[in-house]
């Protein structure tokens, strides 16, 4: 019995001295390594790393720094664009053709030269793919049948892209910026081919690499993909092979955290440099901590409650101004929104050609209730909103609900899970929804594109829109949404939108609250971390320890 | 050996492989239903939640015609039952297909998360009853005094603190302000490409190929996820332990050895717990399974790439391929598990092999 219990207690004093031994002897500090940089980041959005195929706004920041585009936004003035792999391009008189003169001697991470014959299988394949974000390229009349005669390679150096239409050349070249638009390295992703039987809604007999892009990495960017593991890890490497200035640091690694506290404490501890996902608190804690920093930029995000037409209460234009002055714009930018957006109420974000940067309503219970009088609604009436269980969502609907309240207007939330809103949504069923619409390239026509444009209200519908899921039946506001595409003066095109978005302002089922600002939390020794105006504007390339 | 003898052998023989036989197909069709059960469930909550499933394919700024030509893709035009069909035919032949949110075949996936999950509860499951059972003796032969009292709180604190807050608490002590443990995720970026896994268990791998300080910062990692998970066990496996062993110590039996003279400690840890042991091996396997399904609040804080945070995400996604692949494999582990602890039955318990 002795020699038993004297066993257990041994087994006992051994494993608590591995346990001490393997606690014990901890650095006082956490740090992450000198040529590392390491962010916390939420990337379970994240589905696919193909450039063609990709549409996520985490993707988009990988994308834009391992993979090269013809042109790219300039971050000093974001109403034009800089050359990437192009020195120079003209436009022919006629507004239909765009030349690119390539850049020489460039190569691509694999040592292959990148030529403009790569530049034309970029296009054709995420055209014949036709994935989500090949619509930024087929607006522009390509099809799988005609993108290898009207985006081609005229030599070694030569690219040549023919539009539809005498578009805008803005537009144009700010829809080249979109991560869709960027360049594979043909070699190599041929190398990876997979053939697959035609079908009646894809012809081709190959994938275009595309089941090999998933994961795989073919491009030229200043950094290279290394790997990606789903809700884990996305790892960048220095791309040895650049053309342009060398990225400062020799690797990133981006962590899945998906909780803001948990990235607060790991941020401060040291064991992330970045902290991506801050929610208000912790990001305000962060910047009173004097070891850290913060930085933030407005994105191309914004917010808005829409009112369904096919709901004759809110169909009537006096409940629709009613409701724009419903909204406690002050308290809501103060608290719910402070350090994440700030108020912004036409649909256009700052900083695109265009913009309105001007906020007319303001919360006025009177003013309302003298509208719904004026309707007919002197007693209010009841309505439900769809809302999605996180922020800062539901406390908007909150807020909305209470001040709305104040006018006799009785909300029900009906909170859901965001896939689930956001189906019921697409189908028209609801009566109010809040939800976001971020830019899907960095152009006007982006947002215009939904928020003034439905050209069939019938459910069936062609082109369902914002303004086709809130039934918004606007005939002019398209056809004038249509011109703006087509104004190649860009001072004019900018008027175009200005009266687009006074329009929407005055009298659309949208109550436009705020812009979306992104934020990152900072250790204090990073120098050159910047937020971009968009997601694919996110440069790590810069970024340097000291 | 008589003749008579060889064929009174082979007949007993055979009556114990017809038994063995029965004793299959018995647990066969248990298996089945279950599994059919596991199907049905899983295909009508995916079906039920009014969730677009291609919407988890392509995002919500997808045009409409990719929208129609998934639908068509995905089978989910097709009426109820044969979409039901289609599910079950899949699963049979083991094929679990795609998940569309990873994009990697879902088992591909499954042997990536569920050594994390393993590990995790297996180090949780340990702390649990290595404590938890010395707890519940402690307070089952101390009952009614302060330490009865305090293994109760200690249990109750368990039951009823939300595990998220507990989590973040932990971290905020353990991590932020004592820095004794290590944070975010299994492992340190460091090592993240000098070590290769090879089983997916990072304590059992660092350990194989005798990387000492990974195996150190392996377990910083671990150790907090696992104890809290443990600690949560631990309130469970403490209060079943205390009320089996209530039980065996009013047992005449012991009255028996008592008189007979034989010390406490040999009663108490000898007899009594010997014989609770067999109740509370499937409490600790049943508290083991459910910790393999993996708990999702504690992956999500502690960014540990688990079963639990794969499942839910696909499941909030509509990602139906994952979530059958996920469910199959919960349930084989809850069959294997319950085998498991039937087996161990027999050797604790003689009376079970007696027949």
């Amino acid at each position: 019995m002795m020699h038993k219990l004297n066993g257990r207690l041994r087994l006992l004093t051994a494993s608590a001295a591995l346990a001490l031994a393997l606690g014990a002897a901890l650095p006082a500090f956490a740090e992450t390594p000198k040529d590392t940089l390491v962010e916390g980041f939420a990337f379970d959005d994240i589905i696919t790393m193909d450039p063609g195929e990709a549409f996520e706004l985490s993707t988009a920041e990988v994308t834009s720094n391992t993979y090269s585009l013809l042109v790219r936004l300039d971050l000093n003035d974001t109403s034009k664009v800089v050359g990437d792999l192009a020195e120079s391009w003209t436009v022919s008189d006629d507004g239909l053709t765009y030349t690119f003169k390539l850049k020489q001697g460039m190569k691509f991470a694999s040592g292959n030269p990148i030529t403009a014959e790569d530049v034309a299988y970029s296009f054709e394949r995420a055209v014949k793919l036709d994935k989500s974000p090949a619509f930024i390229l087929t607006q522009f009349g390509l099809s799988g049948d005609n993108v290898t005669e009207k985006a081609k390679a005229a030599d070694e150096h030569t690219f040549v892209f023919t539009v539809d239409q005498p578009y805008a050349p803005s537009f144009v070249l700010n829809c080249l910026t979109a991560t869709v638009a960027s360049v594979v390295d043909k070699k190599l992703v041929l190398e990876h081919v997979k053939s697959v039987e035609p079908t009646k809604d894809y012809k081709y007999d190959n994938d275009f690499g595309n089941e090999w892009l998933k994961t795989g990495y073919g491009g030229s960017g200043p950094f290279k993909l290394r790997e990606w593991r789903a809700n884990e890890v996305v790892v960048l490497e220095r791309n040895d092979n650049y053309y342009g200035e060398p990225a400062k640091l020799a690797r990133v690694i981006y962590r899945h955290m998906k909780e803001s506290s948990g990235q607060r404490l790991a941020l401060e501890a040291g064991d992330i440099d970045v902290a991506r996902n801050l929610e208000p608190g912790d990001y305000e804690a962060v910047g009173k901590n004097a070891d850290l920093a913060t930085t933030s930029a407005p994105k191309g995000t914004v917010w808005y409650i829409s009112l369904n037409q096919k709901n004759e209460n809110l169909a009537k234009p006096e409940v629709r101004e009613a409701f724009k002055y419903l909204v406690d714009y002050d308290a809501i930018g103060a608290t719910l929104i402070k350090g994440i957006g700030e108020i912004h109420q036409s649909f256009l974000p700052k900083d695109v050609l265009g913009a309105l940067n001007e906020n007319p309503y303001t919360f006025d219970v009177a003013k309302a209730k003298e509208l719904l009088a004026k309707a007919g609604y002197t007693d209010g009436f009841t309505v439900t909103m769809d809302v999605r269980n996180t922020q800062p969502a539901t406390g908007i609907a909150e807020s909305f609900q209470q001040t709305l309240g104040q006018a006799g207007v009785k909300l029900e939330i009906i909170p859901g899970d965001g896939k689930q809103t956001l189906t019921k949504y697409r189908a028209r069923n609801h009566d109010m929804y809040i939800g976001q619409w971020g830019m899907d390239y960095f152009d006007p026509h982006s947002n215009a594109d939904t928020f003034t444009n439905n050209p069939d209200n019938s459910d069936a519908g062609t082109n369902k829109t914002l303004a086709w899921r809130n039934a918004w039946d606007v005939p002019e506001l398209s056809k004038k949404t249509k011109e703006a595409l087509l104004e190649r003066d860009s001072a004019k095109r900018a008027e175009i939108y200005k009266e687009l978005q006074k329009s929407v302002l005055d009298d659309s089922p949208f109550v436009i609250i705020f812009q979306q600002t992104e934020v990152a939390g900072l250790r204090g020794n990073l120098k050159g971390f910047k937020l971009g105006p968009s997601f694919d504007t996110n440069y790590v390339w810069n970024v340097s320890k000291e | 050996m008589s003749m008579s003898d060889t064929v009174r052998m082979s007949g007993r023989r055979r009556a114990r492989s017809r038994k063995a036989v029965a004793t299959v197909l018995q647990f066969l069709v248990v298996v089945a239903t279950t599994y059919l059960g596991l199907l049905a469930v899983t295909f009508f909550i995916g079906r039920v939640i009014p969730i677009d499933p291609a919407l988890a394919v392509l995002g919500d700024r997808a045009p409409q015609h990719l929208v129609e030509r998934t639908r068509e893709a995905m089978g989910l035009n097709l009426p109820l039952y044969q979409q039901f069909l289609l599910y079950c035919r899949q699963a049979l032949s083991g094929d679990f297909g795609v998940s569309v949110l990873t994009t990697n075949p879902v088992m591909t996936d499954i042997r990536r998360v569920f050594p994390a999950t393993i590990e995790l509860a297996t180090l949780g499951t340990l702390i649990g009853a290595l404590i938890g059972v010395p707890l519940g003796v402690l307070a089952a032969v101390k009952r009614g005094s302060i330490a009865d009292q305090i293994v109760r709180v200690i249990g109750l604190v368990g039951y009823s603190v939300p595990i998220f807050w507990l989590a973040l608490l932990a971290l905020l002590v353990f991590y932020a302000r004592l820095k004794w443990v290590a944070y975010p995720g299994r492992i340190d970026v460091v090592y993240e490409y000098t070590f290769s896994p090879i089983t997916g268990l990072y304590l059992v791998d660092a350990l194989w190929q005798r990387q000492w300080d990974v195996l150190r910062d392996v377990f910083r990692h671990i150790i907090l996820p696992a104890s809290l998970l443990g600690y949560f066990s631990l309130a469970y496996i403490s209060r079943m332990t205390r009320s089996f062993m209530l039980n065996e110590l009013q047992q005449e039996y012991i009255v028996a050895a008592r008189a007979k003279g034989l010390s406490e400690a040999r009663i108490i840890w000898g007899h009594a717990l010997r014989n609770a042991a067999v109740p509370l091996v499937t409490v600790i396997a049943l508290s083991y399974a459910s910790l393999l399904e993996g708990s999702v609040l504690t992956e999500t804080v502690f960014a540990w790439p688990g079963l639990g945070l794969y499942i839910t995400n696909s499941l909030q996604n509509a990602d139906m391929n994952a979530v059958l692949g996920g469910t199959i494999i919960i349930g084989s582990v809850f069959i294997g598990i319950n085998l498991l602890s039937d087996l161990l039955y027999r050797t604790l318990d003689p009376r079970t092999r007696a027949r």
